[in-house]
């Protein structure tokens, strides 16, 4: 006797672990097709379609600046527009803007929470926003009036019911992404404060956002402890794609610099890409000697090579195409929290629980 | 890392283990800090630093423990010996650490050797000692009787046991300032979903339209391709990289709204509608083109739909109605050439404004111009001047005294230019940049 799925019409006589079960067995079933429908249009492999490409020289790698000065684990970074900024927060409440280039800091906050673990910069570079345990995203106007305290002018923005794990301005310096730890994303408008769109549907934590670098600039992706990556549009606050074949939370995604596909890192110790015209994982980069997690993942500007940075400290290159791990950076000297590409591609900057970060450049061999 | 160990310890496949000496007493069942480091090596097919590397964090989480020099867990590339922790003092077996445990070990040492407890350990047992008071009596006792069990024992034996318990505390009660490994960030709790919800999620997904593998992953190939030598990293940049060579000219000839853009930055224009859009440069360059045209309000609204859709939620209804009044009311001064059912569309959802309202509208001017405009200006003089007169920067040869660092200059910070830099930004050249920079503060 088959029970009716919709649990509001379901009558007096059903008992609720039975629907239950049901409503499981049916969203199982239509796991399974979906998995099927996405196979039948998988018709060859990326590494098998890149055996024609040439195979990547000898690269190496050198850190070019350390920037000394958090007290405590640095949890987040990110670049300013003009390519040689960056601002970083740590767990010590900390929030800085350094001149990357000369290592000199430029602002600093104290925020009044510790784990700050969300930090970006404002595509005009006039403002930082960050939040973190405080459950809040906080922007603050950069003033270079050095008697100015930049806390006073701070503008509290987004308001969630758990911890801020990440937050990321969309092409203007009025509208702020977050996601968080109480399982949703949201956009918000940063004069007002008010809620734009809330998005839902992860079911746990959310850790990580990006947004997409397409015409339309109109979604972005999203990663949890649920081990799935949604893709939503920002406007109607549905979840449009998702995939879930990552075995444990996923710390950081990135979309590829075309938009048409994006990476994941996950605690699973592997990293994956995802393409979103195929609707599926297209490709696992993952060695069995790397048994910590990834957490965080950037591309380089061609997309060619993907950088992660991993819970041993060390950060692993990658062959986007091929597969094949291309280098391995050793020098932090804890967990690598955070790793982003600067805008023009010309470096990466890794941050670390070693209280530094670190300027990298990927040179190839001669 | 569970995995690894127990593939160690594989009786087979996994590291050797023989008799050990330490310094005159023989211990079993151990193995040398370069057999561990070779096994990795030959296993996971890896350098000697990586495998050294790994090594280190097997120690460092406690799987592998020291039996000489036991306080400093570090994986010796040499014949230190080694020897697996017993499942049973796993750090993910056993965590948290019971306090009672740790008073009784702490006793056990006091009792056994005065004065070998270290500062920090004196320090936990005495808080101990104040905090379970009340037990203090069984704690004695016990480490009396352990103490007692393990003279007992073969010499061997208890040489190991106590390197075991010594290397789980280690880890459990570190130092003060030294590496903690049970350090995981923030709690990560979890929410449970609604079953409906993903059923409504997935029957949408089976409805999705899906392009074949092959054609998406050509893609791929095509676009590293077509940016590889944009690609600093893969192909370096001119004339040098700023973060090698000091030297920020790199970034002063790609400005804004340099006097001549370089060559690279020109042809990118060409690979796609975005890219052109995206550079402040480029858009100026196809404004000019589109007045010559005559199709100039067709860039204009876009531009003005994108400053409604990412400006202020307050100024919305003032943005809708500039819009409405310059490019789309009858005889409007840019009147914009939109399909009669957006066009209806929009002026019916101008009634009630919001963020979004000008979406369908500039959706179809922006593929107007990307199908037509867009082909035609890469046709067309205009560009084609552009590309034939943009520079090629010379590589800077490498300094002759590479060890004379070149002074790092500081750039105005974002946040005080608010004016568009002038036009004359071949005149920064490479001299030093930044003027009234008051950037030099050590916070």
């Amino acid at each position: 006797m088959r029970f009716s799925i919709n649990p509001e019409m379901a009558t007096q006589e059903v008992q609720p672990n039975e629907t239950l079960t049901n409503l499981k067995a049916e969203s199982d079933t239509l796991k399974t097709k979906l998995e099927d429908e996405r196979a039948k249009l998988h018709d060859v492999e990326l590494h098998q379609v890149a055996e024609k490409v040439d195979g990547l020289g000898q690269f190496i790698m050198k850190t070019r600046r350390t920037l000394k000065g958090h007290g405590n684990k640095v949890l987040c970074m990110d670049w300013c527009k003009d390519k040689r900024r960056i601002v970083s927060s740590s767990q010590d409440g900390k929030v800085i803007v350094w001149d990357a280039f000369t290592t000199n800091k430029e602002h600093a906050v104290t925020m009044p929470c510790t784990w700050v673990m969300a930090c970006a910069y404002a595509p005009s570079g006039c403002a930082v926003a960050c939040g973190g345990l405080d459950n809040k995203c906080s922007v603050y106007p950069l003033s270079l009036d050095k008697n100015e305290n930049l806390a006073a002018k701070k503008k509290s923005v987004a308001m969630h019911t758990n911890y801020l794990s990440a937050c990321s301005f969309t092409n203007s310096d009025m509208q702020i992404l977050t996601s968080s730890g109480d399982g949703t994303c949201a956009l918000w408008d940063v004069e007002s404060g008010q809620l734009l769109q809330s998005f839902h549907g992860h079911a746990a934590d959310v850790l990580c956002l990006d947004l997409a670098p397409s015409e339309t600039g109109n979604t972005f992706v999203s990663g949890g402890c649920d081990k799935k990556a949604n893709v939503w549009d920002m406007r109607s606050g549905q979840c449009i794609q998702s995939f879930e074949t990552h075995e444990s939370d996923i710390n950081s995604v990135r979309y590829y610099p075309s938009g048409d596909a994006f990476a994941s890192g996950s605690d699973d110790a592997t990293c994956r890409l995802y393409d979103l015209r195929a609707d599926r994982e297209v490709a696992i980069y993952s060695k069995e000697s790397i048994i910590f997690g990834a957490s965080s993942v950037d591309f380089s500007l061609s997309g060619r090579l993907l950088f992660g940075g991993y819970n041993d400290y060390t950060i692993n290159v990658w062959d986007v195409l091929k597969g094949t791990r291309v280098s391995i950076l050793f020098g932090h000297e804890n967990r690598v929290s955070t790793l982003r590409l600067s805008p023009d591609g010309t470096a990466f900057c890794s941050g670390s629980w070693d209280h530094t970060l670190r300027l990298t450049h990927w040179a190839s061999g001669s | 890392m569970e995995r690894v160990i127990v593939a160690m310890q594989d009786p087979d496949m996994g590291v050797k283990m023989r008799n050990q000496r330490l310094l005159i007493t023989v211990i079993p069942h151990a193995m040398t800090g370069n057999d561990v480091i070779e096994w990795l090596i030959q296993k996971y097919n890896i350098t000697e630093e990586e495998a050294r590397h790994l090594g280190g964090l097997l120690v460092q989480y406690g799987y592998i423990y020291p039996l000489r020099d036991p306080r400093s867990l570090l994986l010796r590339s040499d014949d230190s010996p080694y020897r697996f922790q017993t499942p049973y003092f796993w750090t993910s077996s056993r965590w948290p650490a019971s306090e009672l445990d740790y008073a009784i070990y702490l006793a056990k040492k006091n009792i056994r050797k005065q004065g070998e407890l270290v500062d920090y350990e004196k320090e936990n047992y005495s808080i101990l000692h104040k905090r379970i008071n009340h037990t203090w009596d069984f704690v004695v006792m016990q480490a009396r009787e352990q103490l007692r069990a393990s003279k007992q024992r073969r010499k061997a034996d208890r040489i190991v046991l106590e390197c075991q318990e010594q290397a789980y505390w280690l880890i459990n009660k570190p130092c003060p300032g030294a590496f903690d490994v049970l350090d995981l960030g923030p709690e990560r709790c979890n929410v449970l979903s609604s079953r409906v919800a993903l059923i409504e999620h997935s029957r949408r997904a089976l409805g999705r339209n899906r392009v074949k593998s092959s054609i998406c992953l050509e893609s791929f190939m095509k676009y590293s391709e077509q940016y590889l030598h944009h690609d600093p990293i893969m192909s370096g940049c001119l004339p040098s990289n700023p973060w090698i060579s000091d030297d920020t000219a790199h970034w002063t000839i790609n400005t804004d709204m340099v006097g001549t853009p370089t060559r690279l930055r020109v042809e990118r224009w060409s690979f796609s509608f975005m890219e052109l859009l995206n550079d402040s440069m480029g858009r100026r360059e196809f404004m000019i083109y589109l007045e010559k045209e005559f199709s100039a309000e067709n860039l204009c609204f876009w531009v003005a739909c994108e400053d409604l859709r990412h400006g202020e939620s307050s100024k919305i209804i003032l943005k809708v109605e500039e819009v409405y009044k310059n490019f789309l009311a009858p005889g409007a001064a840019r009147w914009v050439n939109i399909d009669s059912k957006t066009m209806e569309r929009t002026l019916e959802g101008i009634k009630r404004p919001h963020r979004f309202i000008m979406d369908d509208a500039q959706m179809h001017i922006y593929f107007l111009m990307k199908k037509d405009s867009y082909p035609r200006y890469l046709k067309s003089e205009l560009y084609k001047n552009m590309l034939a007169k943009a520079i090629v920067p010379q590589e800077t040869k490498k300094s002759v005294f590479p060890f004379m660092r070149r002074q790092r200059h500081s750039s105005p910070s974002p946040a005080m230019v608010t004016q568009a830099t002038e036009d004359d930004g071949k005149a920064k050249g490479a001299g030093p940049t930044g003027t009234s920079s008051t950037t030099n503060s050590q916070i």
